[in-house]
């Protein structure tokens, strides 16, 4: 838990301290470049770059096992040896900076022999079990012992005293150790301290008897956990759900995005014979990094099992029945002809932009407005909190979240809501100046953070500057007010949003373009939902009492028996058979994420798509084609034909959908908080958060409520509360 | 020369290999921890008000933001108190120093005088290394584990003694040694380990130091330099200067 180091924090201040001093007396200068020559390549680098750095400049890649680029450096594993001229020994490259005028030879005879007998070394402890190693293929020991190992082995083992052996330790269902694979490379442990804030892992012993572990049984209980695993250079951290199940070179892989949190992490499919093996992260600067939090990575087996795959009516007994598409198109079609303009459709947490657009058309067409997300936000009659973007994004984006120096967060656990903006919330907090308070339940953010209480009422001091830390905002260079979408879909979510919203607008930070108001969604679907037009909240669904109702994926019981008309037609249109399937009398069967090119915009307005890794299962179709082909048997044929098609009628509606991977600005904070502001309603009672514990992180939809992965955290976390050193 | 050697060792006894290796060594502790009894979290840890005041002129000497080097001398005082180092002891570290379990565990694991086991009062450190042994120390342990009755790593029912085989201590010259907790006792034979162990049986604190009449580490047979008396200031300079 400890900030900076404080040797940095140190040099931060005198630097900073030292450019003030000098932009006195002159205009302040960048750090004048030194000439390094790697390979006899010339390069201009900045004092204090590292040899490896500078070598990455010029595009030799120096090898490294304990080194990483988001990780402090540890100097450790010595495989980064090179020669410079003039030092009789080879230097580590990876903790030195460069000297002026050195020449680096990254291919030279002594450098090749440093890397052999530093392979050597590590090879003489490492089992030589690559055919049951489940990192075989991919693992950067077996790599580089490829490219500059030695070519035999000097290993003989005449007294048959074995290697050195390390027993296994049990961190958690979702990471296999193996650990006399361990080459101490301490990159886990450097990520658990660092990156992830759970100081659980560390090096017990020393010399031959050094180990990577928890020295006490204890599991590895951080929501980022999984990422330790493409960390580890070698096999000594594996994938537990994955092991045993296929090897790299027989992987598809995809590029996607998430939709399990509302960032739209950047992932890899892996996939084999129609099947999702695994889900990787890919790296996004802007968004995760090369992070991945253990929902969207352990998830994936939840997309086999509950699914439904077929189309079902039910039959006038109350059973459901497996039908062709035929039958169901017409049964659901006949429903709907039935139902004139009174039709309404609620969106759920999974939807894509595409499916929302094309049911949206298709109802329009019967003449309803009726299309609500599960999920509320403030709205008023007439005025909405809607109409402005900036009303319901998380606009100031997320990479800039780690470059605020004062952050409010209002009813919302980022931890478990979206664990990677929580990584960029820590990041900030150890390696700048960022503080943080929360307005809400106690949680623990894995850093430390000032609460100021969870009463409503706070909010309303905070507003009215009689709350100590109002001053403490207006004065702040970078502050952000970060107000969980849960909150917001309070009863008196209005009051948040109009009192909030105003007081974000009066700070006045550094640079006038920094944008202090922040919602944070927890649902991939939300922002394509509102930036379409549907309206946030189901009572006015319910409150038109439709005759026929589509369910898209809402399973999070915001429409359930009691509140719907008996003689209501429901249409379930959705991948997972879970709490909104059993209420429907029609099921279509939908694509899952990684079953459609499909579009998601993000909590900062970001559009998105994910690509088709493997077919839908069954008889599930892509959605927006089913409601195609729904519109043509009601009579109302939508006049798109593929995704061309439709992506151009999403432009129509709103080009940002389909300009991929940028981020939209947006603006009119003014006007939006006219708007907003335009009825008050007042706050009531305490906030909370659904998600305060690991335990509640695990399960929140329909796709982590199939996956039995996830089922094994969720029972791991209990079992383990009885464990004596599990917290 | 080279065919000559080819006719008589087969091509087998040219590719013998210049590497050999003796077994590793390994410690014999565990480097994880093991639930006992006598060690676990929920025996409770409390530095007594003595030591309690120590802790708070220790942390003094560190400033802030640098607590945690206070963490060995803490560990020290806890082992020092308890007579070895439990688990809710590096807990209760931790605590004061505002730090993860985790990073206690590391530093209570890497320094071998941290004991993490239950010790007894005495802990008799004989020190086999090389000086030690040509000096005969072999005879020192197996006299040590003679009279005591247990084996290296072991200690005895009364939780009394304690008997561990150490590296060197830093007593060469006055080999063959035994520590008994903080005491050196040098230039050891077999009757006088046995004098030692007797008064530490007893209760007695037998004296401290060489047990050969020397006073320190000067040369058993008398001076053999420096014999005579100091020259005084200009001894040996020419006249001229």
């Amino acid at each position: 838990m400890l900030r900076v180091p404080l040797t940095r924090a140190v040099l931060a201040q005198s630097q900073r301290a030292g450019v003030l001093a000098t932009s006195k007396r002159m205009q302040s200068k960048a750090p004048e470049k030194v000439e390094v020559f790697i390979d006899d390549q010339p390069v201009m680098v900045l004092p204090g770059t590292t040899v490896l750095q500078a070598a990455a400049q010029v595009g030799i890649e120096i090898p490294r096992f304990c080194y990483h680029e988001r990780l402090a450096v540890a100097g450790n594993c010595r495989m980064c040896l090179v020669e410079v001229e003039k030092s009789p020994k080879p230097v580590a490259a990876c903790a030195m900076p460069v000297m002026k005028g050195w020449r680096i030879k990254t291919n030279s005879e002594m450098t090749r022999r440093a890397r052999e007998g530093v392979m050597e070394f590590l090879l003489a402890n490492h089992p030589l079990d690559c055919p049951i190693c489940d990192q075989g293929g991919e693992c950067d020991l077996q790599d580089q012992a490829m490219s500059f190992g030695s070519d035999r082995s000097r290993f003989t083992d005449i007294d048959h005293a074995g290697k050195r052996a390390v027993e296994d330790k049990d961190i958690g269902p979702l990471i296999k150790t193996t650990m006399t694979r361990c080459i101490h490379c301490t990159r886990c442990i450097r990520f658990a301290s660092e990156v992830a804030g759970v100081d659980d892992l560390g090096t017990t012993g020393r010399g031959n008897d050094m180990q990577v572990g928890t020295y006490v049984e204890k599991l590895f209980l951080s929501e980022i956990s999984g990422n330790v695993i493409d960390l580890c250079p070698v096999g000594a951290l594996t994938n537990k759900p994955y092991s045993f199940v296929a090897r790299p070179w027989e992987i598809r892989r995809i590029d996607s995005i998430d939709v399990l949190d509302a960032l739209g992490s950047n992932i890899t499919v892996n996939t084999r014979t129609g099947e999702v093996l695994r889900i990787l992260p890919r790296e996004n600067e802007d968004i995760n990094e090369e992070w991945l939090s253990d929902k969207s990575r352990f998830a994936c087996d939840g997309l086999k099992r509950q699914r439904l795959i077929t189309p079902m009516l039910r039959k006038p007994d109350g059973e459901l029945e497996a039908v062709e598409w035929e039958t169901a198109l017409i049964g659901v079609a006949q429903a709907v002809k039935n139902a004139g303009s009174k039709v309404a459709a609620v969106a759920g947490s999974f939807v894509d932009a595409e499916q929302l657009v094309a049911v949206k058309d298709l109802l329009n067409r019967l003449g309803s407005e009726l299309l609500c997300t599960e999920q509320k936000f403030p709205t008023s009659d007439g005025l909405s909190g809607i109409d402005f973007r900036s009303n319901y994004l998380l606009n100031s984006s997320i990479a800039a979240c780690e470059d605020a120096d004062l952050v409010l967060l209002v009813g919302t656990n980022p931890r478990y809501e979206a664990p990677l903006l929580n990584t960029r919330l820590r990041k900030g907090y150890v390696h700048k100046e960022l503080d943080v308070a929360v307005i809400g339940p106690q949680i623990d953010l894995s850093y430390r953070h000032e609460h100021l209480g969870s009463n409503a009422s706070i909010i309303q001091d905070i507003v009215s500057g009689k709350h100590p830390f109002a001053k403490r905002l207006k004065s702040a260079k970078r502050p952000l007010i970060i107000v969980g979408a849960n909150a917001l879909s309070r009863n008196d979510g209005k009051a948040f949003l109009s009192s909030l919203h105003s007081f974000a607008n009066q700070l006045k930070p550094e640079n006038s373009d920094w944008k202090v108001w922040n919602v944070l969604q927890t649902n991939a679907s939300q922002v394509a939902a509102l930036d379409i037009g549907y309206k946030p909240g189901v009572d006015e669904v319910i409150a038109a009492g439709p005759k026929v109702l589509f369910l898209l994926g809402a399973d999070n019981e915001a429409i359930n028996k009691d509140n719907i008309p008996k003689d209501c037609f429901v249409v379930y249109l959705g991948h997972h058979g879970d709490n909104g399937a059993p209420l429907s009398h029609a099921i279509l069967p939908g694509a899952a994420y990684t079953e459609k090119q499909a579009t998601y915009v993000n909590t900062e307005g970001r559009a998105q798509q994910t690509l088709i890794a493997i077919t839908p299962p069954g008889m599930a179709r892509e959605d927006w084609k089913i409601i195609r082909a729904l519109s043509e048997v009601i009579g109302t044929s939508l006049p798109y034909d593929n995704l061309d098609e439709i992506r151009d009628r999403l432009e129509d509606i709103a080009p940002h959908l389909v300009r991929y991977g940028r981020l939209e600005e947006n603006n009119f904070f003014a006007q939006a908080e006219q708007l907003a502001k335009s009825q008050s309603v007042a706050f009531q009672g305490e906030i909370d958060v659904k998600q305060k514990s690991l335990a509640d992180f695990y399960m929140t939809d329909s796709i982590t409520r199939a996956s039995p992965t996830m089922a094994k955290c969720v029972q791991a976390i209990k079992k383990g509360q009885g464990r004596a050193y599990t917290y | 020369m080279l065919s000559r050697s080819k006719l008589f060792f087969p091509s087998i006894a040219l590719n013998i290999r210049c590497f050999s290796k003796s077994a590793t060594n390994m410690s014999d502790n565990l480097f994880v921890h093991r639930d006992t009894p006598e060690d676990n979290q929920n025996m409770p840890f409390e530095f007594n008000e003595e030591n309690k005041r120590r802790i708070k002129a220790i942390l003094n000497i560190y400033p802030e933001g640098h607590k945690r080097g206070a963490m060995i001398p803490l560990l020290d005082l806890a082992q020092r108190q308890h007579g070895w180092l439990p688990i809710s002891a590096m807990h209760k570290v931790a605590e004061i120093l505002g730090l993860p379990n985790m990073r206690v565990y590391e530093v209570a694991t890497f320094y071998t005088m941290f004991l993490r086991k239950p010790t007894g009062t005495y802990h008799i450190q004989v020190c086999t290394t090389t000086p030690c042994w040509l000096r005969g120390s072999d005879e020192i342990l197996d006299a040590c584990k003679r009279k005591l009755g247990i084996n290296v790593g072991e200690t005895t029912k009364d939780m009394k003694f304690t008997i561990s085989e150490v590296e060197c201590l830093g007593a060469c010259v006055n080999a063959p040694m035994i520590a008994v907790n903080d005491d050196y006792y040098e230039d050891l034979t077999v009757k006088d380990t046995e004098e030692i162990l007797d008064d530490l049986k007893n209760g007695k604190q037998p004296k401290a130091g060489p047990r050969s009449g020397r006073y320190a580490s000067e040369p058993a047979g008398g001076l053999t330099t420096l014999t005579s008396e100091p020259t005084g200031p200009g001894f040996g300079v020419q006249s001229g200067l």
